[in-house]
């Protein structure tokens, strides 16, 4: 326990408890709005996490994050549409799935040395060849989409992972807390500091005796198999899945924008990022209809100046400047040198 | 097995529209090749000349051909000022830094092209938007024709500047060796400008020309940007010829797979023959080995 959290201080401690303390007792203290839209941030810190261990800690780039979420959200509900398996022995069968798909990616790319922008472009490649194939594949439903019966929301069954949004909220809050912690850990493991290492030199790191092909699959892997559980989860929450929807770029976009403006290798920077740009996004939506300037795309267009003025102001993320303006880190080993 | 002949015409229609493509990619292979920035507005950047073209052509009822003028400037404007006065302070920071700053700008384009034009595709019909040349059996579309004559009467100004003028060689140098044309006294950042000005004028006059053929609306940037992209790279990045050749066989495979198998499936074939492009041959088919 001391050893996990030896670089926050006093302070970042006290707030920590307060802040795991506040998320507990959300959904006693939100109404059904604010609480969807947790659930949402929680999404986007769950996912965000995933993709910061290949980009904030290998140094990997990936933009086509949205086709492991579709991948397993695919492969969870068809099993529960086709054959009634629950999510949770679903999710045994759609993380090796994304793992898989990760593999292969990480195998193609780093085999023949695509790295870079190349490397980046290849991923939302991949995405996209998924999206048009599902958009084909008649088995589960094809550019039609793929349904889950919905059931009334009087009882919560955690085990098919039908109920109503408290239990969804409390699902994806234990979600991400598990997937911090294991984020913590990696990073302050042997192979956290072989990551680093190829993420700021890759070059010196082979140099160094660092076997940099084995590493960059395990990050690939990893976060393609961490991602998966978020597309269980979507599926179960939203009932309905659209290859359109689900394997977009712009889902891709979404999920990696979080931990860019929060601190890319940073282990809050994912969740306060989720925080800060779904908070924007839904408190934009709110003035403006407040306002009455309510027009398709007016949202868009201030949360992309949003986007603009802070990664003009803070371009190495939010969190660094936060974590500098609390005090609450002692060691800077975490932090991404610009 | 479709007939030979309407085998023969859809490749015609796929290598015509493919040149606009190319023109297209043209655009983000400069400034990539120059800049090392990749501009993930572009897509975004297309669908705004798309709009100004059919504005033009609604409001005042010029020709597109014509238009591809006064759009081109526009953007090489837009273009210019985007890299002075935003992405030169970005140019040495890390990939997904840059990353965002242009998917924020490509946001901001989408949305305001939404505001102003709503979500329905718009289209031009010009009076000969139905005309077509016979060759022998071959039926050629004359608005595809045109379009991709003024793409690459378009690419081979570029390229002639690129070759010719002080400037272009001066741009040139930098791209080459950075260090090199900072020690020999260019001005690089308005250099960079230049050329993001440039490559923002090529996907102005490509996108001008593409709304003859086909409809546009504000959500098809971000298709039109990863396009591109698969153009580039198949092409090889930095290679100019690359990139007109890579959209000429990018819109083969596509105009081919929509004809063989089915029209929504076509992307996929453009994204398989980047896989293997990437895979085979990862500098692209025209481009230099750089490692």
């Amino acid at each position: 326990m001391t050893g996990l959290f030896s670089e926050l201080s006093k302070r970042g401690i006290v707030l920590l408890v307060l802040l795991l303390a506040l998320m507990l007792a959300a959904p006693f203290l939100a109404n059904d709005y604010l609480l969807t839209v947790l659930i949402l941030i929680l999404y986007f810190a769950f996912t965000g996490q995933a993709w910061n261990v290949m980009m904030g800690f290998a140094g990997q780039l990936s933009l086509g994050h949205a086709l492991y979420v579709g991948l397993a959200s695919y492969v969870a509900a068809a099993l529960f549409v086709r054959f009634g398996v629950g999510p949770w022995i679903g999710m045994l069968v759609a993380v090796p799935v994304a793992v898989i798909a990760g593999a292969i990616i990480g195998f193609l790319a780093f085999r023949f040395r695509v790295g870079g922008v190349y490397f980046a472009i290849l991923t939302i490649a991949f995405a996209e060849f998924t999206r048009v194939g599902f958009d084909h594949f008649s088995y589960v439903g094809g550019s039609g989409g793929l349904f889950l019966p919905v059931s009334q929301y009087t009882s919560n069954d955690l085990v098919n992972l039908r109920g109503n949004p408290t239990m969804f909220y409390y699902v994806i809050l234990a979600m991400t807390l598990g997937a911090w912690l294991l984020c913590r850990w990696l990073l302050r493991s042997r192979l956290g500091y072989f990551w680093q290492a190829i993420r700021e030199d890759e070059d010196a790191a082979r140099a160094l005796g660092i076997d940099t092909f084995r590493c960059k699959m395990i990050a690939v892997m990893i976060s393609a198999g961490l991602t998966a559980p978020a597309g269980v989860f979507t599926a179960f929450y939203y009932n309905n899945l659209f290859p359109e929807q689900v394997f977009n770029m712009g889902r891709s976009i979404e999920i990696i924008l979080g931990p860019i403006i929060g601190g890319v290798g940073t282990l809050f920077g994912p969740i306060l990022g989720a925080f800060l740009l779904t908070g924007l996004s839904e408190s934009m939506h709110e003035l403006l209809s407040w306002l009455g300037l309510d027009v398709p795309g007016a949202k868009a267009v201030f949360y992309g100046i949003c986007l603009l003025f802070v990664v003009v102001a803070l371009p190495d993320g939010v969190w660094p400047w936060v974590a500098r303006k609390l005090k609450v880190t002692e060691r800077k080993v975490t932090e991404r040198k610009p | 097995m479709p007939p030979i002949d309407l085998i023969l015409n859809v490749a015609v229609g796929g290598i015509l529209t493919g040149l606009v493509y190319g023109l297209m990619a043209l655009g983000l292979s400069v400034i990539f090749g120059v800049i090392r920035v990749v501009n993930f507005a572009h897509g975004e950047m297309m669908t705004v000349a798309m709009f100004l073209a059919f504005s033009a052509f609604t409001a005042f009822g010029i020709d597109p051909l014509l238009s591809l003028i006064p759009i081109a400037a526009l953007l090489f404007a837009f273009g210019y000022a985007m890299q002075a006065g935003l992405i030169n302070d970005f140019v040495n920071k890390p990939e997904h830094t840059q990353f965002i700053l242009l998917v924020a700008v490509a946001i901001i384009l989408v949305n305001v092209l939404l505001m102003i034009f709503g979500p329905d595709a718009r289209g031009v019909q010009t009076d000969y938007s139905f005309d077509s040349f016979e060759v022998g059996k071959l039926i050629i579309d004359a608005t595809k024709a045109y379009a991709a004559l003024a793409a690459v009467l378009v690419a081979v100004v570029l390229f002639a500047f690129f070759r010719f003028t002080l400037i272009g060689q001066a741009i040139r140098a930098c791209a080459d060796n950075y260090t090199g044309a900072l020690v020999v006294g260019l001005d690089v950042k308005r250099l960079y400008a230049l050329t993001f000005g440039i490559g923002a004028a090529c996907v102005g006059a490509a996108g001008a020309v593409l709304v003859l053929i086909t409809d546009v609306t504000p959500a098809l940037g971000p298709s039109y940007t990863l396009q591109a992209f698969i153009i580039v790279i198949i092409g090889g990045l930095g290679s100019m010829p690359g990139a007109l050749l890579g959209g000429v066989l990018i819109g083969l495979t596509e105009a081919l797979a929509g004809l063989f198998f089915t029209p929504s499936a076509k992307s996929m074939f453009a994204v398989a023959a980047l896989v293997l492009v990437l895979l085979l041959r990862p500098q692209g088919i025209m481009g230099k080995r750089q490692r």
